[in-house]
C-alpha cells in the first residue's frame, strides 16, 4: 500500500488526481459490469489506467453479452439477490426508473460534476430525487453511407427513406451485376430485442407517427402514419435488406458493413471509430449523415441512447466504487473514450474540445442531433417499460416477418399496451 | 416367532436401519427440490415482486385466470390461462419436443444399433460420438448461430455451393426457420446421449438368443422387431421420459439461439422472460407450476400408456 502511494504522488499529473479523489485508504479490488460492443473491453483497461494509478485500487471488468435486454435480465437478477460481487453497473440510459432502489444516490458526491454535464441526461438519471447513475456517455444513432460507392453512382445522400431505398436498390443491383455478390442496400437491427424498439420508433416518429407511449401516458401507437411507417421498412426486407436482418443486433449490422457489404447502416457512433479502423474494409470510405425523414418537411428522429455507471447499494467498498463513478463520468475519461471509442460525450465542453475534433470528427457534428433525439417511453411507462417495449418489438417483427399486417398488428398491440397500462402506468 | 430383540422384528429392524441410510438424500431432496417447488407453487399464489421475495401477499388463483367487469359491463378474462402468448408457448415446446425426441430416438437407434457391432476401433468412435452432448449448451448454440449465420454462416456457403438453395436462408431469424434451426441442434446435440442408454440397453441382450435366430434362418429385419425391438423396450421407454423431462424444460437452447422469437418461445423463456424480465415474478411463478403440472402428466401418461417397468424385476 505505501508503495502504491509513493508510486502515486511521484508523479505530478497522478498527485493532482489524488486531491480530487481522495489518498487511498486500502487498496480495493472493484469489479465493473459491462456489457461487451466494439472495442469496449480492449479500451477499457486504458481507460481506468489513471484512476488506478492515483488511488491504488484496481478494477476488473465483467464482460456481458452486447444485448442490453440480455445484460438487464441478469443484472436484475444480481440486485434482487443483493450480490455483493459487483460494485458498480453500467446501465443503459432507459433502466433508471426499474432499478433506481438497488443503487446509491449519488447527488451529493456529484455535485461538482453535475454541473458540467447536459441537464437533460442527468435528468434522465434521476428518479423521485435521487440521482441513480451517472452518465458516461450518450447516443444517438446515425445513418452511414458508402461515399465511394454513392460518388461512383451519382447518388447524394438520401433524405427520406423513399430516396434510402431507391438509392440502395439502385447501387446494389448495379454493384451485383459487376460481380458484389453479397453486397446489400441497408442493414439495421431487426432482431426482436430493445433495439428493433429503437429502430422501429425512428421509423415511426420520422412519418410523423408519435413515440408509441405519448409523454403523458396517452397510448399513442395505433395511426395511419405509424402503419405506413413499418409497411415501408418491411418492404426493404429481402429487397434491400437480407432476410437474415430480422435476427440482426449492432455487431451484426456491423459485421455486414464493416467487411464492406453494405451501402447503408443505421447504427450508434461506436462504429465509426471502429469502421476508419485498421482492420476494416470500408476505412475512409464512408461518412455519417442524419437518419431519413418520412417525407419533406418532416423531422430526422433518432433514439436517445446513452450509458451510464451505477454504483450498488450491496457493494462492500462504495467508498472506492463512487470514486471510479466519478472519474468514469468525468471530463478526462470521457474524453479518452470519445477519442478511443467514438462515444459521445456527456460534458457540454467536450464537444469543442480540438483533441475530439481532430480524431472522431463525428462528435461535434453530433451534438445536435442527440440534443433533439426521441427518447424511448421509459418515463411514462415506468416499472412497465420493458413489457411494453417488448409488446412493441414484438409486434413489428411479426409485421416485418409477414405474421399479420402492420395494421393489423398495431391494432392489437393497442389492445395488449392497454391492458398492461390497466388504470394507469 | 423369528428373534426378538427389543421388541422389534428383524424385518421392522432392517426398514429402520434402510430408513436412516435413506434420510439424507430425502433431506437433499427435498431441500433442492421438493422445497422451490413449494415455494414456487406458494409465489404464483401471491403478488410477490422479484425486488421484494417476502413481501407477497395472497392473490388466491388471480394469476391463473380472474374475472374482471368493466364498468361498460364488459366481462374481461385475464390471467396465464387466457394469455395467448402463454398457449403459443405451451404449443411450440410440445411440439418441440414431439418432434426433437422422435427423431433423437430414430437415430440414437441407429447409431446403437451400429456401435453395438464388433469392429476394429470401436471404443474411439463410441467415445468420438458422445462429444456433442459433452459440449455444454451454450457453447454448442453459439457455435451453431454462428454456422447459421445468414451472411457469414458455413451451413449457407455449403448449401450454396452445393446448389441446394439459391439464396442464403436467415436461419434463426425467420420465423418459418427457426423452429427448424431449434430442432436441428437439438437432434445434433442429444442423440448421443440416446445412443448410449440404448447401447446400454442392446447389451443387456443375451447373444445366444441371436445366434439362435441365425442358426433358425431368420432375417434380420424380423430379428431386430420380433427380438431387439422388445428386449430393449424398457431401456428405450426410460430414454425416451428422460429426454421428454429434458425437452419440454428446454430453456438455453432457445435463449440462445432464438431468444424472443415468438415462433420458438417456449415455456420456460416465457416464464422467464416474465419473472425477470417484466418484473412479474409472481405470475411467471404461475407459468412454472403450470410447466412442472403439464411435465407431470405428460410422465404419468406415457408410463400409464407403456406400463414401463421401473422396478428392474423384469418384464412386466
Amino acid at each position: 500500500m505505501t508503495i502504491m502511494k509513493g508510486r502515486a504522488l511521484r508523479a505530478t499529473a497522478t498527485a493532482a488526481m489524488l486531491a480530487v479523489f481522495g489518498a487511498p485508504v486500502m487498496a480495493e479490488e472493484l469489479f465493473y459490469v459491462s456489457g461487451a460492443v466494439g472495442n469496449a473491453v480492449e479500451n477499457f483497461k486504458a481507460l481506468v489506467k489513471p484512476w488506478e494509478e492515483a488511488t491504488g485500487n484496481t478494477v476488473t471488468l465483467v464482460p456481458m453479452p452486447a444485448s442490453t435486454t440480455d445484460q438487464f435480465g441478469q443484472y436484475r437478477l444480481w440486485l434482487a439477490a443483493g450480490a455483493t460481487d459487483i460494485d458498480l453497473y453500467q446501465t443503459d440510459v432507459i433502466w433508471a426508473p426499474q432499478l433506481a432502489d438497488h443503487f446509491v444516490d449519488l447527488t451529493e458526491a456529484a455535485k461538482d460534476l453535475i454541473p458540467q454535464h447536459f441537464p437533460s441526461i442527468i435528468e434522465s438519471q434521476t428518479v423521485n430525487g435521487k440521482l441513480v447513475a451517472l452518465p458516461i456517455f450518450t447516443d444517438a444513432p446515425a445513418l452511414y453511407y458508402r461515399t465511394d460507392l454513392l460518388e461512383k453512382h451519382g447518388k447524394t445522400p438520401p433524405k427520406t427513406w423513399a430516396e434510402l431505398a431507391e438509392t440502395a436498390k439502385f447501387i446494389q443491383d448495379a454493384e451485383r451485376a459487376e460481380g458484389a455478390k453479397d453486397l446489400w442496400g441497408f442493414v439495421w437491427q431487426g432482431n426482436a430485442y430493445e433495439g428493433l424498439t429503437c429502430n422501429a420508433l425512428e421509423w415511426i416518429k420520422s412519418y410523423g407517427g408519435g413515440q408509441i407511449v405519448e409523454p403523458d401516458g396517452t397510448i399513442s401507437v395505433n395511426n395511419e402514419n405509424a402503419v405506413a411507417a413499418l409497411e415501408m421498412a418491411k418492404s426493404w426486407v429481402g429487397t434491400i435488406s437480407p432476410d437474415g436482418v430480422l435476427a440482426y443486433q449492432e455487431e451484426e449490422a456491423r459485421g455486414v458493413w464493416q467487411t464492406g457489404n453494405a451501402v447503408f447502416m443505421r447504427n450508434w457512433p461506436y462504429a465509426y471509430g471502429l469502421g476508419n479502423g485498421d482492420d476494416s474494409a470500408v476505412k475512409g470510405k464512408f461518412a455519417v449523415t442524419t437518419l431519413p425523414v418520412g417525407k419533406e418537411g418532416d423531422s430526422s428522429a433518432a433514439t436517445l441512447g446513452g450509458w451510464n455507471v451505477a454504483v450498488s447499494k450491496y457493494s462492500t467498498k462504495q467508498e472506492a466504487a463512487i470514486s471510479l463513478a466519478l472519474y468514469l463520468a468525468g471530463p478526462e475519461a470521457q474524453k479518452q473514450r470519445a477519442i478511443a471509442e467514438s462515444n459521445l460525450p456527456t460534458i457540454i465542453a467536450l464537444y469543442d474540445d480540438p483533441d475530439i475534433a481532430a480524431a472522431q470528427p463525428i462528435i461535434p457534428q453530433w451534438k445536435d442531433v442527440f440534443l433533439n433525439a426521441v427518447p424511448r417511453p421509459s418515463a411514462p411507462t415506468l416499472g412497465k417499460y420493458n413489457e411494453v417495449s417488448a409488446k412493441f418489438w414484438s409486434a413489428v417483427h411479426n409485421t416485418l416477418s409477414g405474421k399479420g399486417s402492420a395494421a393489423e398488428n398495431l391494432e392489437l398491440l393497442e389492445v395488449e399496451l392497454t391492458d398492461i397500462k390497466g388504470s394507469g402506468w | 416367532m423369528a428373534t426378538n430383540t427389543g421388541g422389534l422384528s428383524l424385518t421392522q429392524q432392517r426398514q429402520r436401519a434402510a430408513f436412516w441410510f435413506i434420510a439424507p438424500m430425502l433431506a437433499a431432496l427435498f431441500f433442492v427440490a421438493a422445497w422451490p417447488l413449494i415455494r414456487t407453487i406458494w409465489f404464483s399464489l401471491t403478488n410477490t415482486a422479484l425486488s421484494d421475495l417476502y413481501g407477497g401477499e395472497w392473490i388466491g388463483f388471480d394469476n391463473y385466470l380472474s374475472l374482471r367487469i368493466l364498468e361498460s359491463g364488459r366481462w374481461i378474462w385475464r390471467g396465464t390461462l387466457v394469455d395467448p402468448a402463454w398457449w403459443n408457448a405451451v404449443w411450440n415446446t410440445v411440439r418441440f419436443a414431439f418432434v426433437s425426441v422422435f427423431f433423437e430416438t430414430v437415430l440414437g437407434l441407429i447409431v446403437a444399433l451400429v456401435l453395438n457391432a464388433e469392429f476394429k476401433g470401436r471404443g474411439i468412435v463410441r467415445a468420438a460420438i458422445l462429444i456433442p452432448w459433452a459440449i455444454p449448451t451454450i457453447v454448442s448454440a453459439k457455435m451453431w448461430a454462428w454456422m447459421l449465420n445468414d451472411q457469414f454462416g458455413i451451413i449457407n456457403d455449403i448449401m450454396l455451393n452445393l446448389g441446394l438453395i439459391d439464396q442464403k436462408i436467415a436461419w434463426t431469424a425467420s420465423t418459418e426457420t427457426a423452429m427448424y434451426a431449434v430442432l436441428m441442434v437439438d437432434i445434433w446435440k442429444t442423440t448421443p446421449f440416446m445412443a448410449l442408454l440404448i447401447l446400454a440397453g442392446l447389451q443387456m441382450v443375451p447373444r445366444d438368443i441371436y445366434e439362435a435366430a441365425k442358426l433358425d434362418g431368420v432375417n434380420p429385419v424380423k430379428v431386430f422387431f420380433r427380438i431387439t425391438l422388445p428386449l430393449i423396450r424398457p431401456a428405450l421407454a426410460v430414454a425416451i421420459i428422460f429426454r421428454m423431462l429434458d425437452a419440454l424444460r428446454i430453456f438455453d437452447l432457445v435463449y440462445v439461439l432464438t431468444p424472443n422469437s415468438a415462433a420458438t418461445k417456449t415455456m420456460s423463456v416465457i416464464s422467464r422472460e416474465n419473472m425477470i424480465d417484466f418484473d412479474k415474478f409472481a405470475y411467471g411463478a404461475a407459468q412454472s407450476t403450470l410447466l412442472f403440472a403439464i411435465i407431470a402428466v405428460f410422465v404419468s401418461l406415457y408410463i400409464w400408456l407403456g406400463k414401463v417397468d421401473f422396478s428392474g424385476e423384469g418384464q412386466r
